[in-house]
């Protein structure tokens, strides 16, 4: 790592503050994606803001059906939290499968929602489950969040506060991780609400996305014979040592017929 | 130089470090707690694994200057009064380890999820282990021995 300065935000206007005070500044959360990152030179910053020692911002709560978590919420926090685990059991889970033990508990779901790496768990829950993202400044669907691989809505400064879980009525997390990384080669969030489907999936491209066709599918008829003809293209899909496109074309379809008969059985 | 405070192994210690230098880097180099392994220093492997305020962290990709006021406890800080914890006995019984690269980072883990009540059948307790790597044996005597370590830790405190 090259040096740098750290500077401990102790409220969200001293972290903006500091952020366009300085020259090349980073925000640290749980530092696992940051971290790495300086260590190989790809990122290199003039100063690093802290926002762990601005108080408040892991907090879980509920309010009214809307779940709300704070973006300083570790991955260990969310699996463990019995609120989340009541609400939406899919989001604890998936929560709990992220990287390793030690990884949970440092990793946060602001940072990963942040760095929306193609193929993190948070970003499927964010759009599969419809969450909206709470910034320092605006409230940003889920739907807008996402733009493409380590890409979001957020400008350069802006600081996501939390992630608001509305209530959906059934939703399941299925992942075909890598062996070795454990990211997701495909994961597939698939939610039902008032009977419309949603589902997003991460690992397959560059970026989160919703699969429509899918979707349209289950909508009108929530079977798992009702997507049989339905296919997923592999032309926007990634193809990489681990997986051709056509391969996670297919693991799509399988992880979505999956999700189909965990929520109908 | 950043000056930072820390509990380390039940100790409290004034410690001066670079903004950049990672936790492990200051146990091993100024405290010569070299207990503590550096395997892959990409947070993949686990050799690294410390306890940070009871949770078990990967010291490799932690700041020291973010663990200001923290509890840290390392592999040295495992046994008292000179009795290996009943995790290091277990370990040695079953012959979980061959190198012992990995061996200071799995223990700490070990105990990590004996701490935390997670499941202790061999499934689990693979899954819980997956932060750690072991490039030698096939993981089963590293099982075993968390089996039995874990039901030793049990019957201590109970």
């Amino acid at each position: 790592m090259y040096q740098f300065k750290v500077h401990k935000a102790d409220k969200l206007s001293t972290a903006l503050d500091l952020f366009n005070a300085s020259d090349e500044p980073a925000y640290i959360a749980g530092g696992h994606t940051l971290i790495p990152t300086m260590k190989q030179r790809l990122s290199a910053p003039s100063d690093v803001i802290d926002l762990a020692t601005i108080p408040g911002l892991d907090a879980i709560t509920l309010v009214g059906d809307t779940l709300q978590i704070g973006a300083m919420a570790t991955h260990a926090k969310v699996a463990a939290s019995s609120l989340v685990q009541e609400h939406c059991a899919a989001l604890a889970n998936l929560a709990g499968g992220i990287g390793d033990r030690q990884v949970r508990y440092r990793g946060t779901i602001g940072g990963s929602l942040a760095n929306n790496d193609p193929a993190a768990d948070y970003p499927a829950a964010a759009l599969g489950l419809g969450a909206q993202i709470v910034t320092d400044r605006r409230t940003i669907p889920s739907d807008t969040f996402f733009k493409a691989m380590f890409e979001t809505a957020l400008e350069p400064d802006e600081i996501i506060q939390a992630i608001h879980f509305p209530q959906v009525d059934q939703a399941v997390y299925l992942k075909f991780p890598n062996p070795a990384s454990r990211y997701a080669m495909v994961g597939v969030m698939l939610t039902r609400t008032a009977g419309e489907t949603r589902i997003a999936i991460t690992g397959a491209a560059a970026s989160v996305f919703r699969a429509a066709t899918f979707e349209t599918a289950l909508t009108a008829d929530f079977s798992v014979s009702a997507i049989e003809a339905v296919t997923l293209s592999a032309e926007t899909l990634n193809t990489d040592m681990h997986a051709s496109a056509e391969y996670r074309a297919h693991l799509c379809k399988v992880l979505i017929q999956r999700g189909v008969e965990a929520l109908t059985a | 130089m950043e000056t930072i405070e820390l509990k380390i192994n039940g100790r409290k210690r004034t410690l001066h470090c670079l903004p950049n230098a990672t936790l492990v880097e200051v146990l091993r180099d100024q405290l010569h707690l070299t207990g503590t392994h550096v395997g892959c220093d990409t947070t993949q492997c686990g050799a690294c694994t410390i306890h940070v305020d009871g949770c078990a962290v990967k010291a490799c990709t932690v700041l020291a200057v973010r663990s200001d006021g923290s509890d840290v406890m390392t592999i040295e800080g495992l046994a008292e009064n000179e009795a290996s914890h009943p995790m290091q006995e277990a370990f040695k019984a079953c012959h979980g380890l061959q190198c012992g690269f990995c061996t200071p980072g799995m223990i700490m883990s070990a105990v990590d999820l004996v701490n935390k009540g997670c499941a202790l059948e061999p499934s689990a307790i693979r899954e819980a282990l997956s932060g750690n790597i072991c490039r030698c044996t096939g993981y089963q005597n590293i099982v075993a021995a968390v089996m039995q370590g874990a039901s030793e830790m049990q019957e201590q405190s109970s």
